[in-house]
């Protein structure tokens, strides 16, 4: 982050609890006086990152650590249970009438699965027309001449604007995707597991034009994937997310040569790549373990090699630990 | 080596679709062959055959795909000429399959222990006892805590990586010489893919079981094959040992798959991008399939390569293979 610089979006401390409602049983032992609580589920929990114009910022963690539902309350899909998200200064969520219209025309979001994100009865030019005639972004007589720009610009043959999503491939479904995101002209996007569907040579046009595009357009991104090859090769800086919480950010560079966190380090360690031949695998002991019951203090101690008593009791702070690091570790 | 000490030999396979649009050639004319206690991965991107093929050797291709041609010999024994019945006892005895789609495998109202029972008992004159204590030992093995209970759970009980384990357990059940693997880990997380494939490659190593692994991720592989195959539109189009593909790839469409894959030497530039896409393998022009897509591509490459063995071991299905630059 460039220091003085007014951070494009602002996280601080933001949770998201989902209650899970009680069954049927349940509910009739509430009626006879037995106190049966709701559970509740901490996906995220006191979330804190900042990100600068310009930047792409990775998120990476293992399904069900809750980088999705971050992704859904910054592009306004959720609202945070506790906390801000601030865009260009603003509360976002405390935005009324014309202004939050606008913000929320300026955070768009791009979905893994191309098959579930486009609506299969509307015709391209619709898909990614839509939003800019219903905002008033384009004059209709323009709308045509803009289809064909944009379409073309991210890789579509504009003389399929008449057809069905089901016409295309993955890779093209996913084209179109991000030139319906990118129709309303936004400054922030959130990649939610965009390559992650996608054959390997596929996804490595996505990921060309998505690095073209962030040039083209002046994009600030948060690229969520669990692909740690991915986002090195995307990310400007890189956080490390495990249930709920966020344990580690750095420059990328920083990140990949001097990973902190044992959690990290197990990552590291575990992605294959094409340099790594024949190797032994030696895992992260047992799973991620269940939302509804964290353990308490470190939440990564059950499985971390170098847990003592402290992290079992007492939650672990992001402290700066290397310059422009942060960790959230006792050791 | 001569084809006795292998565990299986692919020879010409040929897996046809008939279907009312024309003949798809899933997989046109494949070759291979691997040796006890070894690991091949199988690479190719969707589309490409590598499923199909596996499919074959177990004699589980569907109407109104068919096996048309070619030779499949396994342990010394061709397995074309076989009844049902014949094919029945040597899937799940001696050729075990694991799938991508672990829900897919595992029927959801049966619980753990009747399905292993079931997969014993079917192969083995044992009795219910003995039978538990065996899917106790299996479950122990590929690292299920306390597989004792466990046993007694549905498979919906289990998450991702744990049901996969189990799939995994039952495939090593009867301790089969082959195991075929399409594609186990691509829907799991990272941490809980490497221990699988930690699981895994310690079973093959143990038993001397010979392993085929279909993926599209060729980080994979890099870790965990002796020998890779890559496929392209029902072809092999390359194949030899680990290091001798990946560090000197003579196919243009290996060498395009290699340097689409992100990592760290490839920060901030671009990826190489394989123009165009895969074709559909409908009614696919005589030649070389890759024709459309290949740099190197000139009028010989109109007519059908034949396979080549420019470097001793590592043979190549192309009229150009890339040779030169590699010391």
């Amino acid at each position: 982050m460039k220091n003085g610089e007014r951070p494009l979006i602002e996280l601080k401390k933001v949770s998201k609890r989902f209650a899970k409602e009680l069954d049927f049983s349940a509910k009739i032992a509430r009626r006879f006086g037995i106190p049966v609580s709701e559970q509740t589920l901490h996906a995220v929990d006191r979330f804190n990152l900042s990100i600068s114009k310009g930047e792409v910022v990775g998120l990476v963690g293992e399904s069900g650590c809750g980088k999705s539902t971050l992704g859904r309350m910054i592009s306004g899909l959720l609202t945070p249970s506790e906390g801000s998200i601030y865009f260009e200064g603003k509360d976002l969520f405390q935005l009324k009438g014309r202004e939050a219209k606008e913000a929320a025309l300026q955070i768009q979001m791009i979905f893994q699965d191309p098959f579930a994100s486009l609506n299969p009865r509307m015709r391209v030019n619709e898909i990614i027309g839509e939003a800019p005639k219903i905002h008033g972004l384009i004059k209709p007589s323009n709308l045509d001449e803009f289809l064909n720009d944009l379409m073309a610009r991210c890789g579509l043959d504009p003389s399929y604007k008449f057809r069905y999503p089901h016409q295309f491939s993955g890779g093209q479904r996913q084209r179109i995707a991000i030139a319906r995101a990118l129709a309303v002209a936004p400054k922030f996007i959130v990649c939610d597991e965009v390559a992650s569907a996608l054959d390997v040579s596929i996804q490595a046009q996505i990921l060309n034009l998505f690095m073209k595009l962030q040039d083209e357009f002046g994009l600030t991104t948060l690229f969520i994937s669990h692909n740690l090859g991915v986002v090195e090769h995307v990310s400007d800086r890189v956080a490390i997310m495990y249930l709920g919480r966020l344990v580690e950010l750095a420059h990328t560079e920083e990140l990949f040569d001097n990973p902190l966190h044992p959690y990290t380090q197990g990552l590291l360690r575990e992605i294959p790549s094409l340099d790594k031949r024949r190797i032994e695998f030696a895992a992260i002991k047992g799973e991620i373990p269940s939302p509804f019951n964290p353990p308490p203090g470190c939440h990564f101690h059950p499985r971390c090699p170098i847990a003592n008593g402290n992290c079992q009791s007492q939650q672990p702070v992001l402290k700066e630990a290397r310059a422009d690091h942060l960790v959230a570790c006792h050791s | 080596m001569s084809t006795n000490d292998k565990t299986l030999v692919v020879e010409d396979l040929k897996t046809y679709f008939f279907t009312k649009a024309g003949i798809v050639k899933a997989v046109d004319g494949v070759n291979f062959s691997i040796g006890p206690g070894k690991i091949m991965g199988l690479v190719g991107e969707s589309g490409s055959g590598k499923s199909v093929t596996g499919l074959s050797i177990v004699a589980l291709v569907d109407e109104p795909g068919k096996i048309v041609g070619g030779r499949i010999i396994f342990c010394g024994q061709d397995l074309k000429g076989l009844s049902e019945e014949q094919i029945r006892q040597i899937r799940g005895v001696h050729i075990s399959m694991i799938f991508q789609d672990v829900m897919m495998t595992l029927n959801p109202v049966l619980r753990i222990d009747t399905q292993i029972v079931e997969a014993l008992k079917a192969h083995n004159n044992i009795s219910h006892h003995e039978a538990i204590e065996l899917a106790v030992a299996a479950l122990y093995q590929v690292g299920i805590p306390t597989p004792r209970e466990r046993l007694k759970a549905y498979p919906h009980q289990f998450s991702g990586g744990m049901r996969q384990r189990v799939a995994i357990a039952i495939a090593m059940l009867n301790e089969p010489e082959l195991i075929i693997a399409d594609e186990p880990t691509t829907a799991l997380d990272v941490t809980i893919q490497a221990q699988i494939l930690y699981e895994t490659q310690k079973l093959c190593r143990e038993r001397g079981t010979a392993l085929i692994w279909i993926t599209h991720d060729l980080t994979v592989i890099a870790g965990l094959a002796d020998y890779v195959c890559v496929m392209y539109a029902g072809k092999i189009v390359e194949q030899g040992e680990v290091n001798e593909i990946l560090d000197r790839p003579l196919h243009p469409y290996t060498i395009g798959l290699i340097g689409s894959v992100p990592s760290r030497n490839t920060r901030g530039k671009p990826l190489y991008q394989i123009p165009g896409m895969t074709p559909s393998l409908l009614n696919l022009p005589s030649g070389c399939a890759f024709y459309e897509r290949c740099a190197f591509a000139d009028q010989a490459c109109l007519e059908e390569p034949c396979v080549t063995e420019p470097v001793e071991g590592h043979f190549v299905y192309c009229f150009h293979p890339h040779v030169k630059s590699y010391p």
